[in-house]
C-alpha cells in the first residue's frame, strides 16, 4: 500500500468541456506540494473532482489515497476516509452554529451509536480557535454567515484542525487575506504539518509559499502539470511570469 | 443531532405514531351525517337544549356554505362528509388515575410517552381517543388554586355560566364550513379557566389521538385566562395511516383578560391522509397577550390560520409557524391579525419548508382600521425550497388604514443551493444529515420559541423527515 495522495492521468471535464487533460500528480505523506498556475489552468476544478463535486465528470484516471481508489466513494466518505477540501469560496449555513457543524463533522466519524464527549470536544475546539485567533463568539455564530473573506479562510483552517485529515488541499486560501491573516493561517498549516499528512496548496501567487515552504511546486497549465520543481520554483515564477513556463512549452 | 439520553427522554419520533388497536366502542354514531347524528351525541353527553339547538342550527350553517375552493385547495373536494364516523367513544367519564384507563388507550399513549412527560414537566394533561377524552388530570395544587382543566364536555356541564359566556364569540359558527361543521359535532378537546393573578408555570398539555378508520375528530377547546393570569397550553397529535382520509377539525378558542397571558403551542404530526382543518383565534383584553407557537408537520392538508383580535388598549398578539410539507403534502397556514384597539401590536413570524411535491402556503391578514392610534405589525414569512418540484405560495393581506400605524413586511424564497450541500457532505455529512442540518438553521430561531423538550422533539421530526425524503 502507498502512503500517497496519487493521481495518474486524471481527465475530468464540466459540461462536455475537458478541463483536466490527463493530470497526474503524487504527494507523499509528510510532503507539502503546491501548485501554481494562471487563472483557468484547471487548479480549483482538480480540488473538486478530488473532493467529488457532481458537476464535474471523470472520464479517465484514477485518484488513490495509501491505495484506497478515491474516486469509488461518496463525497462524505472520501472526507470520513480522509480528505479535506479547504474551499476557495467557503459556503453559508444560515441558522447552523460553527460549533455545531463541526460537532456533526465530528460525530459523522464516530461509529453508530457512540456519542461524542462534548467536554473534550469544545475544550479541544477552544484551544485550536485561540491558536488561530478566532474570538469565542465564532462558535456561536452561524457558519460562515456574514464572516469576512479572512474569517471565512481562518474557519476552514479550524475545521481542518477539528477533522485531522491525512491529505488536505487548500484551494486558494491566501485569496482575500491580508498578510496579518495570512501568517496566522499559515501558522496553523505548518503547526498541522507531520510525517503523517500529505498537503496540496493551490495558488495563484507565491506570497503563501513564503509562510508555508513546500517540498514540491507543481506549475500546471491546460489541465495538466507541466513543470516540477523545488520551493525555488516558485520564485522563479513570481519572477519571471506565467508566460515563462508557457512560452517554454511552446519552444518544447 | 440530541444526544441519546435526550432522545430517550423525549421518546417520540414520527413513525412512533405509525400504529393502531382494534375497534372496540360502546357509542358510534354511525357513517353519515344528519341530524340524527346530532341527537345522538347530544343523549349521550346529555346536554342542554340550548345546546342541542346551537348543534341542529350550526349544521344548517355547515350545509348552507359552500366548499371554500374558490381560494383554497381543490382537494377540499375529495372529503366524502357521508363516509365519515362522527362519534365514536368506549363510553364513561374520563379518569383521573391512567391504571383505569382501557388498557389499549392507556398502552397507545405509554408508546406516544405521554404519562411519562406528565411526571416530568407537565402540570396536566388531557388525553383524548377519537371523540371523547380517556384521561384528564390536573396538578392538586393548580386545583387548589382554582384553576380548572376539563374536557368541554364537563365544562359545559360543571361550569355552564363561564363556558357558555364565551363559547362560539370569539369564533362564531358561521365563521367558516368547518367552524360550523364543528360546531354542530364537537366532541371532547379541552376547557381551561385560569383565575385571576394565577400564573401557572409548567404547560398543560392535550394529546389528540384518532385510532380509528373514517372518522373525523372534532375537539372543542376554550380557554379563559382571568385578569393578570398566564398559562401555557401545548397540544400533540397523531394518528395511524389507514387507506381512506380522515377528517380533523377542531375550533379552539382563546380568551384573555386584562393582563392575562396565553401561549398555545400546537406540534401537528398527524398521518399524511388526515385533512386538518382547524379553526383557532384568541380574543385580547388590555394589555394582554396571545401568542401562537404552530408547527405543522404532518397531515394531507393543512389549512389553518391561528388569530388573534386585540380588543382592548395596549393587546398584543403573536403567530410563529413552522411548517414543513413533504411529498403529497399541502399546509396552507398562517395568521389572522385584527387590531381593534389603539396601540396594539402584532408579530407574525412564518417559515415553511417544502420538499419533493410538498406545497406550502401563506395566507396572512393584518386589520388595522382608520379611526385606531398607534398599532403596529411586523410580518414575516420565509420559505425554503428543498427540490425543484417543490412549491410555496404566499398570499398576504396587509389592510392598513389610517397614518398613525407602523407595520413592516418581508417574505423571502430561498433554497438549499447543491453547492451548500456538497460543502457539508465534504465535511463528512451525509446528504440526510447536511439537509437535516439546512433545514434545522433555516427554522432554528423559530425552534428555540418552544419548550425546550418539544424543540428537541421537533429537531428529530425534522431529522427525520429530511433523511428519508433523501433515501
Amino acid at each position: 500500500m502507498s502512503n500517497s495522495l496519487k493521481i495518474e492521468n486524471l481527465h475530468a471535464s464540466v459540461e462536455d468541456t475537458e478541463i483536466l487533460k490527463g493530470l497526474s500528480l503524487e504527494i507523499p505523506k509528510g510532503e507539502v506540494h503546491a501548485i501554481m498556475g494562471p487563472n483557468g489552468s484547471g487548479k480549483s476544478t482538480l480540488s473538486k473532482v478530488i473532493a467529488g463535486h457532481e458537476d464535474y465528470a471523470v472520464s479517465g484516471g484514477t485518484v488513490h489515497m495509501d491505495g484506497e481508489d478515491l474516486l469509488a466513494l461518496e463525497i462524505d466518505e472520501r472526507s470520513r476516509a480522509g480528505f479535506f477540501l479547504a474551499f476557495q469560496y467557503p459556503h453559508e449555513i444560515p441558522g447552523v452554529s460553527n460549533a455545531n457543524f463541526l460537532r456533526a463533522a465530528r460525530q459523522a466519524r464516530l461509529p453508530k451509536g457512540e456519542e461524542i464527549d462534548a467536554v473534550a470536544f469544545y475544550k479541544e475546539m477552544y484551544a485550536k480557535m485561540d491558536e488561530l485567533g478566532m474570538d469565542r463568539k465564532f462558535t456561536a455564530r452561524s457558519v460562515n454567515d456574514g464572516f469576512s473573506g479572512g474569517e471565512k479562510k481562518r474557519n476552514e483552517i479550524l475545521q481542518m484542525m477539528m477533522l485531522d485529515p491525512k491529505y488536505a488541499i487548500l484551494d486558494e486560501t491566501d485569496s482575500g487575506l491580508d498578510i496579518d491573516a495570512l501568517k496566522i493561517v499559515a501558522q496553523g498549516v505548518n503547526s498541522m504539518r507531520s510525517p503523517e499528512r500529505g498537503f496540496l496548496v493551490i495558488t495563484h501567487y507565491q506570497r503563501l509559499l513564503d509562510y508555508i515552504v513546500p517540498d514540491v511546486v507543481h506549475v500546471m497549465h491546460d489541465g495538466k502539470i507541466v513543470k516540477t520543481g523545488g520551493k525555488d520554483l516558485a520564485l522563479e515564477l513570481e519572477e519571471k511570469g506565467y508566460d515563462w513556463v508557457t512560452e517554454e512549452l511552446a519552444v518544447a | 443531532m440530541p444526544d441519546s439520553a435526550t432522545l430517550e427522554a423525549v421518546n417520540i419520533d414520527q413513525d412512533e405514531g405509525a400504529f393502531s388497536y382494534p375497534e372496540d366502542y360502546k357509542h358510534d354514531a354511525g357513517t353519515g351525517l344528519n341530524e340524527g347524528t346530532l341527537d345522538y351525541i347530544s343523549d349521550i353527553k346529555k346536554e342542554a337544549d340550548w345546546l342541542r339547538e346551537f348543534r341542529k342550527k350550526a349544521l344548517k350553517v355547515f350545509n348552507d356554505k359552500p366548499m371554500p375552493t374558490h381560494w383554497a385547495s381543490d382537494d377540499l373536494e375529495n372529503i366524502i362528509f357521508q363516509n365519515i364516523r362522527y362519534y365514536l367513544a368506549k363510553g364513561g367519564a374520563p379518569t383521573r388515575n391512567w391504571d383505569e384507563v382501557p388498557d389499549d388507550v392507556k398502552e397507545t399513549f405509554e408508546r406516544l410517552g405521554i404519562p411519562e412527560k406528565e411526571r416530568k414537566f407537565l402540570a396536566g394533561v388531557e388525553a383524548q381517543f377519537d371523540s371523547e377524552a380517556a384521561y384528564s388530570n390536573v396538578k392538586e395544587a393548580l386545583s387548589k388554586e382554582g384553576v380548572i382543566f376539563v374536557n368541554s364536555t364537563e365544562g359545559l356541564r360543571e361550569h355552564p355560566e363561564l363556558f357558555r359566556k364565551w363559547f362560539g364569540k370569539v369564533i362564531p359558527t358561521g365563521d367558516n364550513k368547518f367552524s360550523a361543521l364543528n360546531s354542530a359535532v364537537f366532541s371532547g378537546g379541552s376547557f381551561i379557566y385560569v383565575p385571576p393573578g394565577v400564573k401557572v408555570k409548567h404547560p398543560l398539555q392535550a394529546y389528540f389521538r384518532i385510532n380509528a378508520e373514517n372518522f373525523g375528530q372534532f375537539e372543542r377547546t376554550l380557554i379563559i385566562v382571568d385578569e393578570g393570569a398566564e398559562v401555557t397550553y401545548m397540544e400533540g397529535c397523531t394518528a395511524p395511516k389507514f387507506e381512506t382520509a380522515t377528517l380533523h377539525s377542531a375550533v379552539v378558542e382563546l380568551v384573555a383578560m386584562k393582563d392575562a397571558k396565553i401561549q398555545y403551542i400546537t406540534v401537528q404530526n398527524w398521518s399524511n391522509n388526515v385533512f386538518n382543518l382547524v379553526t383557532k383565534r384568541g380574543l385580547a383584553h388590555e394589555n394582554a397577550e396571545i401568542r401562537w407557537i404552530d408547527c405543522n408537520i404532518g397531515s394531507r392538508l393543512t389549512m389553518k390560520y391561528p388569530g388573534v383580535i386585540m380588543k382592548g388598549r395596549k393587546a398584543r398578539g403573536e403567530v410563529i409557524s413552522i411548517a414543513l410539507a413533504n411529498d403529497g403534502q399541502h399546509q396552507d397556514t398562517g395568521a389572522k391579525m385584527i387590531h381593534a384597539a389603539d396601540e396594539t401590536t402584532s408579530n407574525v413570524v412564518a417559515k415553511s419548508i417544502s420538499v419533493g411535491t410538498g406545497v406550502s402556503t401563506y395566507r396572512g391578514q393584518v386589520h388595522i382600521p382608520k379611526h385606531l392610534k398607534g398599532c403596529k405589525n411586523n410580518t414575516e414569512c420565509d420559505a425554503l425550497l428543498i427540490n425543484s418540484t417543490s412549491k410555496t405560495d404566499t398570499y398576504p393581506a396587509i389592510t392598513v388604514k389610517g397614518n398613525e400605524h407602523s407595520t413592516q413586511h418581508e417574505a423571502s424564497v430561498s433554497q438549499v443551493s447543491e453547492d451548500q450541500i456538497f460543502y457539508m457532505k465534504q465535511r463528512g455529512l451525509s446528504e440526510g444529515e447536511a439537509m437535516s442540518l439546512s433545514v434545522n438553521g433555516f427554522v432554528n430561531d423559530l425552534v428555540r420559541e418552544f419548550p425546550m423538550e418539544y424543540s428537541v422533539e421537533l429537531k428529530r421530526l425534522i431529522d427525520m423527515e429530511m433523511e428519508d425524503s433523501v433515501g
